[in-house]
């Protein structure tokens, strides 16, 4: 299991700010080991952020997502106490689904 | 060493491609479009999402810096004013494949996304912003990687 993500979700005039930074090693498949084999890629593909249940983004990457992803969108109507859960997906079947409170 | 290696990735994409259309990698079986991530520009990229002709507009904004001094990590974002939005994009043109991201926005958050992409050099970025009803609209700007660290 991966590590968690970290998910800080912050209300402002009616909206809330949500920035997520996931761990992750977003290996592009481009670069070559020592021996000169190419590193498979390795990257998240897939992401979907859920507002009290109901899904509000989801998204696709490739593997030029830096790494250790930082992603940042923001929920229209979502106030304090409010629950964002955030999971992904990577292309070799691992996930991670972590949740945080709007504060 | 480079035609070798030019060699080699070319075995390895046909390669990869002949695996997915076996069907042997089940978990491209989902949503994600493997054929977009390795087009490898934009005009294919968009191609490959179904999307239609982009034409440039004012109103959508791509944020990212004038210069980046570390490609590995370069804080891109796409945003639009514009209502009905249904996807947003993120593209590099230099890099080995042009598409970074694709967000599929919902009416339950703002037409604003902000994350960071690697980048082998230096390069026009684009935002992309597909709308719900088929048009394609689109936002460039030049980033510069400064290699080695210096600060350039």
């Amino acid at each position: 299991m991966a590590d968690p993500m970290r998910i800080r979700a912050q209300a402002a005039g009616g909206n809330a700010t949500v920035r997520v930074l996931m761990a992750h090693e977003m290996e592009t498949g481009q670069r070559k080991d020592a021996a000169g084999k190419v590193i498979p890629a390795w990257h998240i593909s897939d992401v979907t952020a859920t507002h009290n249940g109901k899904t509000v983004l989801t998204a696709e990457w490739g593997p030029a997502v830096a790494k250790n992803p930082f992603l940042q969108f923001t929920v229209k109507g979502a106030k304090a106490g409010d629950k964002i859960v955030v999971s992904w997906k990577d292309n070799k079947g691992d996930s991670r689904t972590d949740e945080a409170t709007v504060s | 060493m480079m035609p070798t290696r030019r060699k080699t990735l070319q075995h390895g994409a046909i390669v990869a491609g002949l695996l997915a259309s076996t069907g042997l990698f089940p978990q491209f079986a989902h949503a994600f479009n493997a054929k977009a991530f390795e087009a490898k520009n934009v005009a294919d990229a968009l191609k490959a999402l179904g999307a239609g002709a982009p034409t440039e507009s004012k109103d959508v904004v791509i944020t990212g810096p004038d210069i980046a001094e570390n490609g590995a990590v370069v804080p891109l974002g796409a945003s639009t004013a514009l209502p009905g939005v249904k996807q947003l994009l993120v593209l590099v043109e230099k890099n080995p494949s042009a598409l970074i991201a694709v967000f599929n926005i919902t009416d339950s958050i703002d037409s604003n996304i902000l994350t960071r992409a690697k980048m082998g050099q230096s390069s026009d970025v684009y935002a992309v912003a597909v709308m719900n009803d088929g048009k394609v609209l689109f936002a460039k700007k030049e980033v510069k990687v400064t290699l080695g660290g210096c600060g350039g």
